[in-house]
C-alpha cells in the first residue's frame, strides 16, 4: 500500500487531501450541530438599536417585526422616534450608507411627547388601554383612565381609538434633571475676525 | 514633613485671590425675601412641609430630605412663608425650579437648638442623623450629601480622612478666609469627622502654599490633636478630588469608583465645620461664606451670608456698577457658568460670585481649528486625550467617547485654558456626556418598553389561544352530539321495509302492553264507583219510597238507578273484555313479533282465505235471497281477492329472498334489540302501573295526614318553647300551628267523606 502510493505520488496526494476534507467537514458539522445559534442575533442586534416605542409608523406592527424587515432587506430609514441617531447606527451596525430619514412614516420630532388623558372627561371605555402597545395605561371598565408617565413611550396609539377625544399628546416636561449643555455651535469665521470682536 | 505626590498636567492661571481677601468675613444687612430652592444639593429635591402664610423661625425645617441622598432646607431667618413656586435658581440652564420665599420679619429670630457639649457620649450613628437632619451637603462646589459620604459601606474601612482646603480655582478664597479666622473649629470638626469614621489612621488638611496665613492658622489650631496640616505647590486642578487624593497619598482612584473604595473620605473645610457646628451648638446649615469678587464692585470681599439671600441685594450691598460688568458668574473663571439675571439666590454650592469688568474678562474669542497641538493632553489633570474627545464629540461617536474615558473627565477647563485655537473644549464634553445619560435613561426606558411590550404580546396569545382551545373544544362537544343524535335518529328509522314492520309492530304492542294492568285498574276502579253509585242509588230510591215522596222524584230517582245499573254493566263488560283480551292480545304480539316474515306473510294470506270464504259463502247467500247489498258485497270480495294476490305474491319474494340470500347478521341483530327493548320496556310499565295500582288514593290521603300531624306536633313544640323565651315571633309561630291545625282538620274531612263513598 504505501509503496503503491509512494510509486503513485498523485494518488498519495488525492488521498491526502481527500483525508483532511473528510477530517475538516466533520469538524465543521460537529461544530455546526453543536454551536448552533438559536433565532437571528442580527435581529435582536437591530431590535437593541431602534427605540421600542412600538408606535408602528414604520409600517410594521412593533419594533422587532421592523427588526425582522431590515434583517430581511427592508430600508433602515423608516423609524420616526429613532431618527438620525437611530439610522447612523443602523446604518453602521448593516455597514451601509445612512439615508435621510423617510418623511413619509413621520418626521422627528425634537421634543419627546407623553400621552395625558384629560381625566373629568374620560369616559372609562378602555378602548386606549387595549391600543396601547406598552401597558403604559392604567384603568379599568367605567373608571377613569390615567397614563403612567415614565412608561408611555409616546407613540401616539391612544389618540385615535378615544371615542371623546380627551388624549393629548403633551411635551414632556424639561426639568432641572433633563437639562443637558449644548454642543456649541461650529462658527464660521476667519482668523482676521478675531480682532473685530465676534463672539463665538 | 509629609512627602507630597504630583500630579499629571495642570496650568498657572493668574490666581486673583489678593483682592478679596484684605477684609475679614464680613456680614451684610439681611435681604427682605430668601429664596430657597428645594434642590441646593446633588439627589433627589426636598419635599416642602410648610404652608403659605406660615410663620416660622431661624433654623426651623422648610422641606424635608427624600431619600438617602438628598437633604432638608431650613428658614435662613425668621419670617413669613409668601409662595412656593418655581423661581429662576443658579444653574447654567437658567431654569426655574420649585422653590420656598420666605418674606424675614427682621427679628432673626432662632428657633430652640439643642447643643452637645460631647460628643463621644454619643453614638455616630446618631450624630450621623444631626448631620443628615442640618442639611448640610459638599459646600466646595458640588453639593453632594455630607452624611452619605461619612457612612461608607461596612466593607470599606476608611483609612484617611482628608479635608480639602485647596482652593485652587482663581478668584475664589471663601475658604482660605474661612481657614484664616475659623481654624480652631475646622480642626474640631476634623476630629468629630475622625470619631464618625472609626478613628482613620491619617487626619489630613491639605491647603495650596499660596495660603501662607490659612495654614499658620491651622497649624496652630491642631498643636496638640492628630490632625495633620499639609501644603503643597500651588497648581491648578489641585483641589479636585481624585487630583487632591494623589497628591497628599499618590494613590490613583480607579475609573468610575469613588474614593471610599481606597479607603480615603475627602470633605471640604466649610462642609467640616458645618457638621461641626450642627453637632456642637445644633444649628443647621443655614448660612455660608461667599466670596464676592470682580472689577465691578466697588467692595471686595467674603462675606457669611445666609442661603436664600438673592445675588442681587449682595451686589448691591458691594457697590455694583452694572454697566462696567461683562457678567455675572457663579463659582469661578474656570469651572463656574455665567447668569443672565443677578435675582438668583446663594444656595449651599455658591462658593463665589464673580462680577468682572470687560477689560478683566474680555468676551472669549472665536473659536478656530483645531491644529492638533497637543497642548490640552498635556495640561489633562485625569491624563485624557481632550483631542481625540473633541473629534469624537464632534462626530457625535459616543462609543468612542465611552471608550476614551470621556466620564473621567472632571470639566476643570485646563484645556480650553491652554487651548491657541480658543476651542471650547469643555463645553463639548459637557454636552456629549448630558447626550450620552440621556442616551442611556433612554436606552434603560426602551429596555423596559421591550419587555413590556413582549410580555403584553405573550399575555394577548396566551388569552387567544385559550380563546380557541375553549371555542374547539365546544365545536367538538356539539359535533359528538350531533353525531349521537344522527345514530338515534339511524338507530330509530334503521333499515326499511321489513324492520319498520316489526318497529311498528313493537310500538303498538308496547303501548297496548304498557297498559294492561294499568287498563285493568282504571276498569275495577271505574266498576267498584258504579257499584258504589248503584247501591247508593238504590238507598235513596227506598228512603223516598219509604217516606213517601211525591212521584216525580221517585221517577227521577229511579231513572238515576237505571242509569247508574246501565253503566255498571257496561263497566262490567268492559272488565270482562279486558279481561280476555289482555292476555291474547300480549300473546298475540309476541306471537308476531317472533314470526318471521315468511309466517307472517302465510299467516296473512291464511286469514284473508279465511276471510274470503266467509265472504263468499255471504254472497252465495245474498244472491239466492237476492238481496240489496249483493254489489257491496261483490265489491269486497273482488277485494279480498286482490288481497290475498298481492299477500301470495309477496310471499313468493320473501321466500325468492329467504332462498338465495340469508337475511344478514346486523339485520337480526337490530332485530334481537328492538324486541329486547321492547319486552324491557313492557316490564318496566307493568312494575309502574302495579305500583300505581297498589297505591290508592285513601293510602295517600293517609299518609298526607300523618305528614300533617307530624308537622303540627312540631309546630306546637316550638310555639311553647318561644312562649318561654318570649320571642318576638310568639305570634308568627301561633300564626303557623293555626294554618297546621286548619289543614289538618280539612284533610281529615276529606278522609272521612271518601271512606263513606267507599264503603
Amino acid at each position: 500500500m504505501v509503496e503503491l502510493l509512494l510509486n503513485q505520488p498523485i494518488l498519495g496526494a488525492l488521498l491526502a487531501l481527500g483525508s483532511l476534507a473528510a477530517l475538516f467537514g466533520a469538524v465543521l458539522g460537529f461544530a455546526a450541530i453543536k454551536f448552533k445559534v438559536e433565532g437571528d442575533p442580527i435581529v435582536d442586534q437591530i431590535d437593541e438599536l431602534l427605540p421600542q416605542t412600538q408606535c408602528g409608523q414604520c409600517g410594521y406592527p412593533g419594533c422587532r417585526p421592523y427588526a425582522q424587515a431590515i434583517a430581511d432587506g427592508d430600508a433602515i430609514n423608516k423609524c420616526p422616534p429613532g431618527g438620525h441617531t437611530t439610522i447612523a447606527s443602523l446604518a453602521s451596525l448593516l455597514d451601509v450608507e445612512a439615508p435621510a430619514l423617510d418623511e413619509e412614516h413621520g418626521e422627528e420630532s425634537e421634543v419627546q411627547k407623553v400621552a395625558f388623558i384629560r381625566e373629568d372627561e374620560c369616559i372609562g371605555c378602555t378602548k386606549c388601554i387595549q391600543a396601547c402597545p406598552v401597558d403604559a395605561i392604567l384603568g379599568a371598565a367605567k373608571q377613569m383612565h390615567t397614563v403612567i408617565v415614565s412608561e408611555c413611550t409616546g407613540c401616539d396609539l391612544c389618540v385615535e381609538p378615544c371615542p371623546v377625544d380627551c388624549i393629548d399628546m403633551l411635551p414632556m416636561e424639561q426639568g432641572l434633571n433633563e437639562w443637558k449643555w449644548e454642543l456649541p455651535k461650529p462658527t464660521d469665521i476667519i482668523a482676521t475676525d478675531r480682532n473685530e470682536g465676534h463672539a463665538a | 514633613m509629609r512627602p507630597v505626590f504630583s500630579i499629571h498636567g495642570g496650568v498657572h492661571p493668574p490666581e486673583n485671590k489678593a483682592q478679596s481677601t484684605a477684609e475679614p468675613i464680613a456680614v451684610i444687612p439681611l435681604a427682605k425675601h430668601f429664596i430657597l430652592p428645594l434642590n441646593q444639593h446633588i439627589g433627589a429635591a426636598a419635599q416642602a412641609i410648610v404652608t403659605l402664610g406660615q410663620k416660622v423661625l431661624k433654623g426651623e425645617v422648610l422641606a424635608e430630605a427624600q431619600g438617602l441622598v438628598s437633604a432638608p432646607v431650613h428658614a435662613p431667618t425668621s419670617g413669613e412663608i409668601i409662595a412656593i413656586e418655581e423661581r429662576p435658581v443658579p444653574h447654567p440652564s437658567g431654569l426655574s425650579a420649585l422653590s420656598i420665599v420666605l418674606q424675614a420679619d427682621g427679628k432673626d429670630q432662632w428657633t430652640e437648638l439643642s447643643p452637645i457639649e460631647d460628643y463621644h457620649a454619643h453614638a455616630p450613628q446618631h450624630l450621623l442623623e444631626i448631620v443628615r437632619n442640618a442639611g448640610i451637603a459638599g459646600m466646595g462646589g458640588a453639593g453632594f450629601p455630607t452624611a452619605v459620604k461619612l457612612n461608607p459601606r461596612s466593607d470599606q474601612h476608611v483609612s484617611t480622612l482628608i479635608l480639602n482646603g485647596t482652593e485652587c480655582e482663581p478668584y475664589i478664597t471663601a475658604d482660605d478666609v474661612l481657614m484664616r479666622e475659623r481654624a480652631e473649629e475646622i480642626v474640631a470638626g476634623a476630629e468629630l469627622l475622625a470619631y464618625l469614621l472609626k478613628q482613620p489612621k491619617d487626619i489630613l488638611i491639605g491647603v495650596e502654599d499660596n495660603k501662607p496665613q490659612a495654614i499658620e492658622a491651622l497649624q496652630k489650631a491642631a498643636q496638640n490633636s492628630s490632625v495633620e496640616i499639609v501644603s503643597f505647590p500651588t497648581k491648578y486642578p489641585s483641589g479636585g478630588e481624585k487630583q487632591l487624593i494623589e497628591i497628599l497619598t499618590g494613590k490613583q482612584v480607579p475609573s468610575g469608583a469613588i474614593p471610599a473604595t481606597i479607603g480615603i473620605v475627602v470633605q471640604n473645610v466649610g462642609t467640616v465645620l458645618a457638621a461641626w457646628r450642627a453637632v456642637r451648638y445644633g444649628e443647621p446649615l443655614l448660612s455660608r461664606i461667599t466670596t464676592i469678587v470682580g472689577d465691578s464692585l466697588a467692595k471686595q470681599r467674603n462675606i457669611d451670608v445666609p442661603l436664600g439671600t438673592p445675588i442681587e441685594h449682595i451686589l448691591k450691598e458691594h457697590g455694583w456698577q452694572q454697566e462696567r460688568c461683562a457678567r455675572i458668574v457663579i463659582g469661578g473663571p474656570m469651572m463656574g457658568f455665567a447668569i443672565d439675571h443677578a435675582d438668583v439666590p446663594v444656595i449651599k454650592t455658591t462658593n463665589c460670585v464673580l462680577v468682572p469688568s470687560t477689560e478683566e474678562m474680555p468676551a472669549q474669542p472665536p473659536a478656530q481649528a483645531c491644529i492638533r497641538c497637543g497642548m490640552c493632553a498635556e495640561a489633562c489633570p485625569a491624563s485624557l486625550l481632550p483631542q481625540q474627545l473633541l473629534w469624537y464629540s464632534q462626530s457625535e461617536n459616543h462609543e468612542q467617547l465611552r471608550s476614551h474615558n470621556l466620564f473621567d473627565c472632571i470639566e476643570c477647563g485646563a484645556c480650553s485654558y491652554v487651548c491657541p485655537s480658543n476651542i471650547p473644549l469643555v463645553q463639548y464634553y459637557r454636552a456629549s456626556k448630558g447626550e450620552i445619560r440621556k442616551q442611556d435613561q433612554e436606552k434603560e426606558k426602551s429596555d423596559r418598553s421591550r419587555l413590556r411590550f413582549e410580555s403584553r404580546k405573550t399575555r394577548i396569545e396566551k388569552a387567544e389561544a385559550e380563546k380557541e382551545a375553549k371555542r374547539l373544544a365546544r365545536k367538538k362537544a356539539a359535533e359528538e352530539a350531533k353525531k349521537i343524535q344522527a345514530e338515534k335518529a339511524k338507530l330509530k328509522q334503521s333499515d326499511s321495509g321489513e324492520s319498520n314492520i316489526v318497529s311498528a309492530a313493537i310500538a303498538a304492542a308496547s303501548e297496548k302492553a304498557v297498559d294492561p294492568e294499568k287498563e285493568k285498574a282504571k276498569l275495577e276502579r271505574a266498576f267498584s264507583s258504579a257499584e258504589s253509585r248503584v247501591s247508593r242509588a238504590k238507598e235513596q230510591l227506598q228512603k223516598a219510597q219509604d217516606e213517601g215522596a211525591d212521584d216525580s222524584r221517585i221517577e227521577s230517582l229511579k231513572a238515576r238507578l237505571k242509569q247508574a245499573e246501565q253503566k255498571l254493566n257496561e263497566a262490567q263488560n268492559k272488565l270482562a273484555e279486558f279481561a280476555n283480551r289482555a292476555p291474547a292480545t300480549s300473546e298475540r304480539v309476541l306471537q308476531k313479533l317472533a314470526a318471521s316474515p315468511q309466517e307472517k306473510v302465510e299467516k296473512a294470506i291464511a286469514s284473508v282465505e279465511k276471510r274470503l270464504a266467509s265472504a263468499e259463502e255471504k254472497l252465495a247467500e245474498a244472491r239466492e235471497n237476492n238481496s240489496p247489498t249483493l254489489a257491496a258485497l261483490e265489491q269486497g270480495v273482488a277485494k279480498l281477492k286482490e288481497k290475498l294476490e298481492q299477500n301470495r305474491s309477496e310471499l313468493a319474494q320473501v321466500k325468492a329472498e329467504s332462498g338465495t340470500s340469508t337475511p344478514s347478521q346486523t339485520a337480526t341483530q337490530t332485530e334481537d334489540l328492538t324486541l329486547n327493548a321492547a319486552q324491557q320496556a313492557i316490564e318496566k310499565a307493568k312494575a309502574k302501573a302495579a305500583a300505581q295500582a297498589n297505591l290508592s288514593a285513601e293510602e295517600k290521603q293517609a299518609q298526607q295526614l300523618e305528614s300533617l300531624l307530624s308537622r303540627l306536633e312540631k309546630a306546637k313544640q316550638r310555639l311553647q318553647k318561644a312562649e318561654a323565651e318570649n320571642n318576638e315571633n310568639v305570634d308568627a309561630f301561633r300564626m303557623g300551628v293555626d294554618k297546621l291545625q286548619a289543614k289538618l282538620d280539612q284533610a281529615q274531612a276529606a278522609q272521612k267523606e271518601n271512606s263513606e263513598v267507599g264503603s
